[in-house]
């Protein structure tokens, strides 16, 4: 096992939700991995971001990790969810929420208006 | 071949697909990370095949990610994928 598995293993093992992302949450810097913080914040889910931007062998290794090619990836309790197409269909379709909530994660169910 | 039509080739002879279309967006990330000069990075791809039937959304993604494993080795940088079975 590779320092890179490791780490990542770490970030997803130890913290409920994790969002590897180009950016940061505060400036993504790519649509797809903006379009999943938007969704994330408007939730109030609590999440760590990892701006694979800022590593090489994270940007990669994230990729073979869950043997999926593309980022944003999104981890819920070590669980990993989907990317920006499958997470933004959760959210749409109210999947989502009751996932996260299933899984003990907080959630703020935004008013109807 | 183009990108484009090796995409919907692969589709078609891996899936069977009852409906397909694949649209190259890539003029729509000019200077976002990714994108190259010549364009054919940015792809999305709406598919309806009974292969998909009893599989979840990753692994449908994930069926469509490896038949594309080439393209993504040649530079495709981002694919977003509607997947769907026939009466969904």
């Amino acid at each position: 096992m590779s320092n890179v598995h490791a780490f990542i293993d770490n970030e997803v093992k130890t913290n409920d939700v994790v969002l590897f992302m180009k950016g940061t949450p505060q400036f993504p810097m790519c649509g797809f991995s903006g379009q999943v913080v938007q969704i994330l914040d408007y939730l109030g889910v609590p999440y760590k971001g990892i701006n694979v931007l800022e590593d090489e062998s994270v940007r990669q290794g994230i990729k073979d990790y869950s043997n999926w090619p593309t980022i944003p990836q999104l981890y819920v309790k070590g669980e990993f969810i989907g990317g920006c197409d499958i997470v933004r269909e959760m959210f749409q379709s109210g999947e989502l929420q009751s996932f996260l909530s299933e899984k003990g994660i907080p959630v703020r169910v935004p008013e109807k208006g | 071949m183009g990108m484009k039509d090796a995409i919907a080739a692969k589709l078609t002879a891996g899936l069977s697909p009852t409906h397909l279309s694949v649209t190259d967006e890539s003029d729509r990330h000019i200077g976002h990370s990714g994108w190259r000069e010549g364009g054919e990075t940015h792809f999305r791809v709406d598919i309806t095949s009974p292969a998909f039937a009893g599989k979840s959304r990753i692994e449908r993604h994930r069926m469509v990610n490896a038949l594309l494993a080439e393209e993504f080795a040649r530079g495709m940088h981002a694919l977003a994928v509607t997947a769907r079975a026939p009466g969904e």
